[in-house]
Order: structure tokens, then sequence, then C-alpha cells
């Protein structure tokens, strides 16, 4: 792999550019692999990368039914953060935003990693004492995240409507500062790129249609669109469709789909500096580096795996938007889209061992598994070389719907689903 | 949105008035305290999550404010049937009388009653 630096760029221009080659080969599958993961979204191909750097093991294929990073990973709205309530939460979202601090040079490849501060707002006494609730539990675990006043907010976000006449008054906001956005396609691309380079094959257009077993219940490999692939130890990491792919292996994983929209505005120049989220009226809403308002929805309130959802969900949240921000109202809306999502009971991921020898999850990262894309992989990673979870995963078993361990995240989530 | 047949009411109204209720025909066992751990998390949390047909249960929270179940196909959203609270799991309808059903039923949307159509 030819490393991307000013030099390559500066070397590049003076041949006309015919020196750049494939970001990652299609290779053909082989026979077996040591690892399997299915699903080469940021979590898949991120757990591909780690385990071929961290742990040695570089006989692994990633298998992805469509292209890589056309699920949820090219479909969510971007955002970075690690405000979470509850400490197997913070555990893992910290971890996580820690790496996305250095991954743009770990990987070799700019994904665009902007901590431009991820702003909650309050509305009601209610929001208010929560959200002091939330900082001081992030405070206490060494998380940064502050209280500020409407005029504090205002002045870090110009375009909010303060005015106590507005449709939604504020009465404060919670400011994390190292949250952000960052270019989702460039995370999948950087990490197929660093993972093919380590030797890992990344295989497209490969749907994988049932899990083989041996007589012991143990994984030996895969069915595929493709042929027959073996395995020793095969990573389920397919968001939307994970329940899907674990029936496979006659695995039930406690899982319903839901379709979560977003949306984009034309292009602007750029005006809104920060991320900006509502739980209460439900509003999100950042400005890529394109210029496009990105604004995320809500969920449809049925399963399905339409991969689209219905327009008064949308509506919904431009209602809110526009109300927040008046400087909006005439902006015209370009693509809409939707994804699906994986939302367990408790609103926290799933990622450990399951009851078949050889196969683990990664999956119920429901409506925010971008953020924690480089933690969830470096973490499930650990768990497909070693066998047993890492200490900052421990808590999100699949066991613990059994136990009643719940994490009981729901009312952390910025924005209700 | 969806559009979907009441079956109390027996109209078809926006999914507006709607709440989703769930996965259908799942019985509470029926002495809870005698169970294990294992089948009380099945019965609790574990639910099919079908790619394809799905039974469901639906409210029509802001109509009758009955509940009744539906077959749905989860890939393409369309209703297959709905039919009343209590009914044993029904079989689904051939595309012939899914079509004969949809001959004679009547859309009461705006348009259709109010609006310019009219």
């Amino acid at each position: 792999m030819r490393k991307y630096s000013i030099f390559a760029i500066a070397r590049e221009a003076m041949r006309a550019h015919k020196g750049w080659e494939a970001q990652w080969s299609s290779p053909e599958p082989r026979s077996s692999y040591d690892v399997i993961i299915i699903g080469a979204g940021g979590h898949g191909l991120g757990a591909a990368y780690y385990l071929a750097k961290e742990h040695g093991i570089t006989n692994v294929a990633v298998i992805e039914k469509g292209w890589l990073g056309g699920g949820n990973t090219g479909r969510n709205t971007t955002i970075i953060r690690s405000n979470y309530l509850y400490e197997e939460s913070m555990d893992i979202y910290e971890h996580s935003l820690k790496l996305w601090e250095g991954l743009s040079q770990d990987l070799n490849y700019n994904v665009m990693y902007s901590p431009r501060g991820v702003m909650m707002l309050s509305h009601n006494v209610h929001d208010q004492q929560s959200f002091r609730r939330h900082i001081n539990a992030h405070r206490l675990y060494g998380i940064d995240n502050e209280w500020l006043t409407p005029e504090q907010a205002k002045a870090y976000c110009p375009p909010l409507d303060i005015s106590k006449t507005a449709r939604y008054p504020i009465n404060g906001a919670t400011l994390q500062r190292r949250g952000g956005t960052a270019r989702h396609d460039a995370v999948a691309w950087g990490y197929a790129r660093a993972a093919s380079d380590r030797g890992v094959h990344v295989i497209q257009n490969c749907e994988v249609t049932g899990i083989r077993r041996g007589p012991n219940g143990e994984v030996q490999g895969v069915e595929t669109t493709r042929g027959f692939i073996g395995a020793k130890k095969i990573g389920v990491s397919a968001a939307g469709h994970s329940s899907v792919v674990m029936e496979m292996a006659g695995v039930r994983v406690p899982l319903h789909s839901t379709p979560l929209q977003a949306l984009v505005s034309e292009p602007l120049k750029p005006i809104f500096p920060c991320v900006v989220m509502s739980n209460t009226v439900h509003a999100y809403i950042s400005q890529s580096d394109k210029g496009e308002l990105v604004i995320g929805a809500g969920t449809d309130q049925y399963n399905s795996y339409s991969q689209t959802g219905g327009l008064q969900i949308i509506t919904h949240t431009l209602d809110a938007i526009c109300e927040l921000f008046p400087i909006f109202r005439r902006v015209k809306m370009m693509r809409q889209w939707g994804g699906i999502t994986d939302n367990t009971p408790d609103r926290s991921p799933i990622q450990g061992v399951t009851p078949v020898p050889g196969l683990f999850v990664n999956c119920g990262w429901g409506t925010g598994g971008f953020k924690a894309t480089p933690g969830s992989a470096n973490l499930f990673a650990h768990l497909i070389a070693r066998g047993e979870p890492h200490r900052l995963a421990s808590g999100l078993t699949l066991d613990r719907f059994r136990t009643g361990r719940l994490i009981d995240e729901a009312a952390a989530a910025a924005v209700a689903h | 949105m969806l559009l979907i047949h009441c079956p109390y009411c027996e109209e078809d109204r926006s999914e507006l008035e709607f709440r989703w209720a769930g996965e259908a025909h799942i019985a509470r066992p029926e002495n809870i305290a005698a169970i294990t751990d294992e089948e009380f998390a099945e019965y609790f949390f574990l639910r099919n999550n079908e790619k394809g047909l799905t039974y469901e249960r639906w409210r029509h929270i802001h109509g009758c404010g009955r509940f009744f179940n539906a077959a749905r196909d989860t890939v393409s959203d369309r209703f297959l049937m709905t039919y009343k609270a209590g009914l044993p799991k029904q079989p689904i309808p051939t595309a012939e009388e899914t079509a004969a059903i949809a001959e004679e039923k009547t859309v009461e949307t705006w348009e259709a009653t109010e609006g310019d159509a009219r």
C-alpha cells in the first residue's frame, strides 16, 4: 500500500494522477479462513483491521451482501459523542471517542473527524435536571461535558433562537466539546484499505445464506451465494439484519429492526458551527463539510426492513428544526433515505459470545452505532481473538437478558426513538 | 405512511391513528413464577423480527381504542390482512383473494372524499 501524504499528492500531480492504486483488493474467496466477519460496515471492517493489527490474525474475510459501507455506515448522520449515562455505555463510547481522535493518523486516511462540539438543548425543568445529572455523571467518570446558559448556547451556535416567545423556548444546554462529526464513507473506506493492506479479504456482493455447524454445534463456515467458505470463528456484525443472520445459526437475539430516516438540504455556505440535538422536540442537525445541513429524523413505530420510512416522521423533525432555527425555513431539502436499525429492549448494544461455539455477535447498536465504530470494532476484535469480552465491553453480553442485568440507556439517548 | 384496516371500525385509516404493539400471538406463561430465567427471557425479550411475513398487534388508539392483529410483509410494508384480537393465527389470503379485497375496498382519504377529485 502506498502511503497517502502531501508528497504523494505532489508526486501524482507531476504525472497526471496515473499512479494512484486501488484502495483495497477484491480477491476471490479462499476455501476457508481463521475468522469470517459477516457485514462490511464500519464495525465489521474495523474489527478485521484490529484483528490483523492488534492480534496478528490476518487470515480474515469480511463478507458483505451489498457493497462495503452501503448499509447504516453510509446512512447515518455522522454524529460522535460519548455523553451516555451508564458506566457500561460511557466505557465503550469514550473508548471509541479516544480512538476517533487518532483514527486518521492510525489508518493513514482522512476520516475528517471534526470535534466541533455536540450541544443538547434543554427546554424545561425536567430536561435541565436530567442533563445536570448527566453532566455530573460524566465529570465523575472523566468525560467532558458542561452546562451552558441560553446566552452561552447562542454564542456557541448563533442560528439558535433563544427568545422567550419561541415555540420551543430554551432554558440551557449541555455541550460536549470533543463531540462532533466525521465523514462516514471515509471510515468504511479507510478501514477497508488498512485491513486489505494487512491481508484481510474484503468480499463484496456475496450474501451469506446459511451458517454450517459441526457435530458438537460449533461453527464450520458459511454458505454464501458464492459457495461454502469455511471458518473457525464467525463474527456477526450485520446491523439491522443481525437477527436474520443469527437465526441461520439457530440463535435468537432480542432485536427488533425499524427504519430510521435522515435527510440533507441543498449545500449552503458555512453557517452552522456544531451539532445541536433536542430530545424533547426531536431534532438533530449539523452541517457537513460539503455544506449540506444533515438532519436526523426518528424511527418508525413498526418492524420493517424496507430501508424507507413514513413521511410524517421527517415532517415532524422538520417542524422542530424550523422552530429552533427560523433561519432555515426556506432551505430546500435535497435527499432523504432510511436505514434499518437493530434495537434491543434496553437500547444498549449486544457484544459477546453466543451459545454457539465459535460464533460471536456485535449488534443492537440501534440508532447510535456510528459514533461507536472504532471502539466497538476494537473490542469486537478482542472478543473474537481471545474468545472472551474485553473489560470495557464486559457488560454488553447477550446473557444480560437472562440475568436481568440490563443497561437501561433509553433515557440517555440524544433523542427519543 | 401506512393505511391500516381496523377490523372493528371496518375502515381503512391513516397510520397516525394507530400504535404498533409488537409481535402477535405471544401467550403469557400461566404460572410465571415457576418458569426458569431462560423461559422468562424467551417470553419477555425474544421476538422473531421476521424479514418477510410477520404477525403483529396494532391498537386503534385514536379510533375505537381496541387491539387487533395483522399480517404484514416487513420488506414491502404491505398489509396482507387484519383480524380481530383473540382469533387464532389466520391463514394468509391467496393473491386472488387479496386482489378481490382490494377491489371492493373504498379508501377513505381526504382526496377521495372531500378533495379535488370530488
